[in-house]
């Protein structure tokens, strides 16, 4: 009979971004069960609603994620758009979906170089992050910041992107669009990443469904549901369709988002060449009264924020609940049977935002 | 152009949520998010997801004795959400499939979302 | 070769000047849209403290009968609230990030000065 250890993992590990602790259950290298638990970066952030009024609330929103921040902005003022029943001008919704690509491709740049970071690749990741640098100098021209955009505001965006910049927004990106097609095709043909990711943290169609995976967990297994098809913002008016993988090991998860980023350039593209005129927001009058579900596609996933107000400046509830947080049961089967060696490549296939996950 | 997406709702008793879970089960419905509002009472709403439509069941309970049964055998994903539901506001769940008791979040104080603990935040 | 597909990439980094920039003797351009510090021309402000009011983390403390215009450069996130709020257009978003402090409580303070008895014109 083997003997079981118990090896802690985390919060302090070299190959995770954020701090997320597992307990892993071990029979000479094979890792048996794994055991989750979170805590170590909650601010209560749920909770200021009762100390800032709703405009207020757009900048905490913002700042629960540094990597998906733009998204986070764009949801909660959906919600509350949603909760007071605001016509958003044409050219505002276009521009959210220009800066929320742009905050997609930064963000899966990102992914690619912590994955090659995994299992030891260190060059690839230097290289995937300094193509990423180029994409936030851009970001950094037509918002003011690389990482908080502080863009979105409700009833529109704060500012504007005009036709000389639109164009300089495109030529820089078949630049950078050509930088990132060399990468990817080392994710897709190198022998050494093919060796450590097929067959590995395999995560069948019917498993991904019941165990309530969001995200390209759910469509590198098969299922083809994509967020952005619910038509917010200006995807009913762009042409694409959703990526679909059907392997469901680390190596499918990879190819989706590699894919993924093409698709993002291709809808800047699209995006930029139909921008309607005219003004960018619209006045906004009163204070929320009522509830509603907002749900909005991340790089990580499908995100849902919930606003409840009762008809005074300061919400009742605001509640998100983040795609990573939805991630955690997979990678919790998907533990189960691998090898110690395996655990970090597993961990960051669920692409782990602990900031997110734990408001 | 206002895109605002049609959510229905329905409020059902503690006693039938269980079965209710089980019919949303084969149907096909997938479980995206269980919310909690905590004021004068504990309003759970549980929300369903099929092919882009969204549903959603709400549960009231009172605020002295909040108990409340698990639906991890239609879904087992539901356990990481109910254990935040026992850890940051104080709510029993009974017949837990995978109960971590109180250690699923590590913080400093015990069930800080609770409605005995609401008041202005200096 | 499958093994050696990332050979154009690392003899082009090999071949070409580094993608790193020697800092401090190198410094980065900023951009004329980034949200570095604010600043305040004192002589336009008429101190209604609507600033302070907008201000989401009340970095910002206006004193009236001072005539002073204190802002907490650690607290202030450089979100633009103040900007987009002065009705006298007094605030300026400077893209210089503010110079690194090493002890907290040194707030940077404008006062309005009164004017000369000089310049008052005569009747």
């Amino acid at each position: 009979m083997a003997t079981r250890t118990i090896v802690p993992f985390g919060p302090q590990h070299p190959v995770l971004p954020e701090p997320i602790h597992l307990d892993l259950v071990l029979e000479d290298e094979k890792v048996v069960e794994a055991i989750p638990s979170i805590g170590f970066i909650h601010r209560g952030l749920e909770k200021l609603v009762e100390k800032k009024d709703f405009y207020e609330m757009t900048y905490v929103a913002e700042r629960i994620c540094g990597i998906c921040s733009f998204i986070h902005g764009q949801s909660y003022c959906q919600a509350i758009e949603g909760v007071m029943k605001i016509d958003v001008p044409e050219r505002a919704l276009y521009l959210r979906t220009i800066w929320g690509e742009m905050s997609r491709i930064h963000s899966h740049l990102l992914w690619l170089g912590l994955f090659a970071d995994a299992f030891g690749f260190e060059s690839l990741f230097m290289h995937s992050w300094r193509v990423r640098e180029k994409l936030l100098d851009i970001i950094e021209e037509t918002t003011g910041g690389r990482v908080i955009f502080g863009s979105c505001k409700i009833g529109g965006v704060r500012r504007d992107i005009d036709a000389l910049g639109l164009k300089r927004v495109e030529s820089e990106l078949r630049i950078i669009e050509k930088q990132s097609f060399e990468l990817t095709e080392v994710f897709k043909k190198d022998n050494s990443v093919k060796r450590r990711t097929i067959d590995v943290g395999m995560l069948s169609k019917e498993e991904a469904i019941s165990l309530g995976a969001v995200g390209p967990m759910l469509r590198a297994s098969g299922v083809s549901y994509d967020s952005r098809k619910l038509g917010y913002a200006a995807y009913s008016k762009l042409n694409w369709e959703p990526i679909v993988e059907t392997a469901g090991d680390c190596y499918a998860r990879c190819m989706v988002r590699c894919r993924e980023l093409y698709q993002s350039f291709d809808l800047i593209y699209q995006a930029i060449s139909k921008i309607a005129e005219g003004p960018i927001d619209v006045k906004v009058t009163g204070n929320p009264t009522g509830e509603y579900f907002a749900r909005v596609e991340q790089p990580r996933g499908e995100v849902i924020y919930y606003v409840k107000g009762n008809g005074s400046k300061n919400l009742e509830r605001f509640r998100v609940r983040t795609p990573t947080f939805a991630n955690v049961p997979p990678l919790v089967k998907t533990l189960a049977g691998c090898e110690l060696a395996d655990v970090p490549v597993i961990v960051l296939t669920i692409d782990p935002c602990i900031s997110c996950t734990e408001r | 152009m206002i895109h605002i997406e049609e959510q229905p709702l329905l409020v059902v008793d503690k006693g039938t949520l269980v079965e209710k879970a089980g019919q949303m089960s084969s149907d096909g419905w997938r479980l995206v998010a269980i919310t909690c509002v905590a004021k004068d009472n504990y309003e759970l709403t549980y929300s369903f997801d099929k092919d882009y439509k969204i549903n959603n069941i709400r549960v009231v309970l009172p605020k002295d004795n909040p108990v409340l049964p698990s639906i991890t055998k239609p879904y087992f994903a539901a356990f990481t959400y109910e254990n935040e539901l026992q850890d940051l506001f104080g709510i029993t769940v009974t017949d837990l499939a995978l109960d971590f008791k109180g250690t699923f979040y590590k913080l400093s104080v015990k069930t800080p979302f609770a409605p005995q603990s609401q008041g202005p935040v200096k | 070769m499958a093994q050696m597909s990332i050979a154009k990439v690392v003899m082009r980094s090999v071949l070409s000047r580094p993608a790193t920039r020697l800092y401090p003797f190198e410094k980065r351009p900023f951009y004329k849209n980034t949200r570095g510090s604010i600043s305040i021309d004192i002589s336009k402000c008429i101190f209604c403290s609507i600033c302070q009011k907008k201000c989401p983390t009340d970095a910002i403390i206006v004193k009236k009968d001072e005539k002073s215009w204190e802002i907490n450069r650690l607290r202030c996130i450089t979100c633009n609230a103040c900007v987009d709020a002065c009705p006298k257009k007094c605030l300026n978003m400077e893209n210089m990030y503010s110079p690194g402090v090493v002890q907290k409580g040194a707030d940077d303070k404008f006062t309005q000065e009164a004017k000369p008895q000089s310049d008052i014109p005569q009747q």
